[in-house]
């Protein structure tokens, strides 16, 4: 597969007729993006030296992506993906005028993240039980103990209060950081923990 | 950053509240009309609601460890019902619908357990010790005056000894004879094939014919009836074999129809793989023991196979 170097991807994937539901894009932005978050924040953290802008690019990227699939799914969206990403990081560098050197080393290396072989994807996708459970180890005991009762236990967020012996709202925001940091080591964590919290 | 002006970790936080507010506050028709307003607002709202969302949903996988967390620990007392035993009988089982039962052959007395398929159960010994039966599981247990003894008639199952010199502890499954010298090690019995495999002290393997071996922590013997192999396993594979423990199985570089070999031990409904070629495709990953449908999800949407359901078959090809 000959990659593209140029950086328009307006319509040149696109193959479904009809445009897609709202319900549909969600469907298959869980099943063909999200599984990829790993291997993308490894993209962009290798790729851009300021880590505090990594989280915004990231849902930039999202939106992109999102906003093309609303119009009808690209067909490769691991390469999408990517290209996308690609893209943005050049536009950021032309636009911010400042050439974070190893970026635009990097940047012809880059389309290798597309052609990562699928089985590498079984094992993201597949290995969620075991990144949740972890996941929910490396949560403050509060936060973990809040978590535990709400979604495992299924216990509402009164119950959750009562027997904690806390207010509703520190449990809400127990909880809310509980979602957050599940969810980010669900998707975005490499099997080489890092993210030290 | 983007269009609304606020941050990513901002957008990100307000779509956790909703998230947290829908699953655990009260909820209702204004609360739903709400979201929808702020999901329209902005597609970055709406990119960060649902990659939450979908990551919450699948969350739900978690209730999976419910069984392993709430175990129960009870001290090890004498039941009072089942004096026939007194030093060495059952303090707690969970669930007693999956125990076929027990019966006595005199002498001595001997206590049958079985689990069903994909039923897991703990066996709870008064002197400590404990046997965890995995799916499709029968033992017997004895305790005689000298030595404490269970045979392993059929499945798998995960000792954790309590070790006494003086009254050691054997296990009999086909024609060999386990000793523990101290231990925690799992049987797992195919017909007459074994797998022995040894976590934690020492077990004393011996057979009618040939001479004792001992096998030390991460030795993993395979008897059948033509000899026995003994090799040394790594340590997470060690563990990913014992997975079972937490209700899971755990693949890696597994075959596609090794794996579904290990799901039709712990399911009624079986998987099927066609074609040999497909056998040989390769998948990893975390999968409950009783997720049939996510492995045929993963067959279908990342290995691109064929998956046709026909009653309680599954089947798989090109």
């Amino acid at each position: 597969m000959a990659e593209r170097t140029d950086i328009h991807l307006e319509g040149t994937d696109s193959v479904t007729e009809t445009t897609p539901t709202l319900a549909e894009v969600k469907a298959w932005f869980g099943r063909e993006i999200l599984p990829l978050e790993a291997s993308l924040m490894q993209y962009l953290e290798h790729n851009w030296r300021n880590t505090s802008d990594i989280a915004d690019l990231r849902q930039e990227i999202y939106v992109q992506v999102y906003q093309a699939a609303l119009q009808g799914f690209p067909e490769k969206p691991r390469q999408y993906l990517f290209t996308t990403a690609r893209n943005l990081l050049i536009r950021k560098v032309q636009h911010e005028r400042v050439i974070p050197i190893e970026a635009v080393a990097d940047l012809d290396a880059l389309n290798a993240a597309s052609d990562v072989p699928s089985v590498d994807r079984t094992v993201m996708a597949r290995d969620e039980l075991r990144r949740l459970q972890a996941a929910l180890d490396r949560l403050p005991p509060r936060v973990k103990e809040a978590v535990t009762l709400g979604k495992i236990e299924g216990l509402s967020r009164g119950e959750i209060a009562l027997r904690m012996g806390v207010s509703e709202g520190a449990v809400a925001q127990y909880l809310v950081r509980g979602i957050r940091s599940l969810i980010d080591v669900l998707y975005g964590e490499t099997s080489t923990a890092r993210r030290p919290q | 950053m983007n269009a609304s002006g606020k941050s990513a970790a901002a957008i990100e936080l307000e779509a956790a509240q909703w998230i947290e507010r829908r699953e655990f506050g009260g909820w209702c028709e204004t609360d739903d009309a709400e979201l929808c307003a702020w999901l329209d607002q902005s597609l970055s709202h709406r990119v960060a609601y649902d990659r939450l969302d979908l990551g919450w949903q699948k969350a739900g996988r978690m209730t999976v460890l419910r069984q392993g967390q709430l175990r129960p620990a009870e001290k090890a007392t004498a039941p009072t019902a089942r004096p026939i035993l007194p030093k060495f009988a059952v303090v707690a089982g969970i669930a007693a619908a999956a125990i076929a039962g027990w019966f006595e052959l005199s002498p001595p007395a001997q206590v049958t357990y079985a689990t069903s398929v994909g039923g897991r159960e703990i066996v709870r010994l008064v002197d400590g010790s404990q046997i965890e039966l995995n799916t499709n599981t029968a033992i017997r247990i004895a305790d005689r005056r000298n030595h404490r003894e269970v045979w392993l008639d059929r499945g798998e199952a995960y000792f954790e000894v309590t070790h006494d010199a003086a009254h050691p502890f054997i296990v009999n499954a086909g024609n060999v004879r386990l000793t523990d010298l101290g231990t925690k090690f799992s049987v797992r019995r195919n017909g007459d094939r074994l797998n022995i495999a040894v976590s934690e002290g020492g077990v004393r393997l011996e057979t009618e014919s040939g001479p004792a071996k001992d096998l030390a922590p991460g030795q993993v013997a395979l008897a059948t009836p033509s000899g026995i192999s003994i090799q040394r396993e790594e340590k997470t594979e060690l563990k990913n074999a014992l997975a079972w423990r937490s209700g899971v199985l755990i693949f890696h570089h597994t075959t596609l129809a090794d794996a579904a070999a290990e799901f039709n031990r712990y399911n009624h409904r079986q998987i099927e793989i066609a074609d040999p070629k497909i056998a040989r495709l390769e998948i990893g990953g975390t999968f409950p023991t009783t997720d049939v449908e996510g492995f045929a999800e993963v067959s279908r949407d990342v290995l691109h196979l064929r998956v046709v359901k026909d009653g309680d078959t599954i089947r798989i090809s090109r």
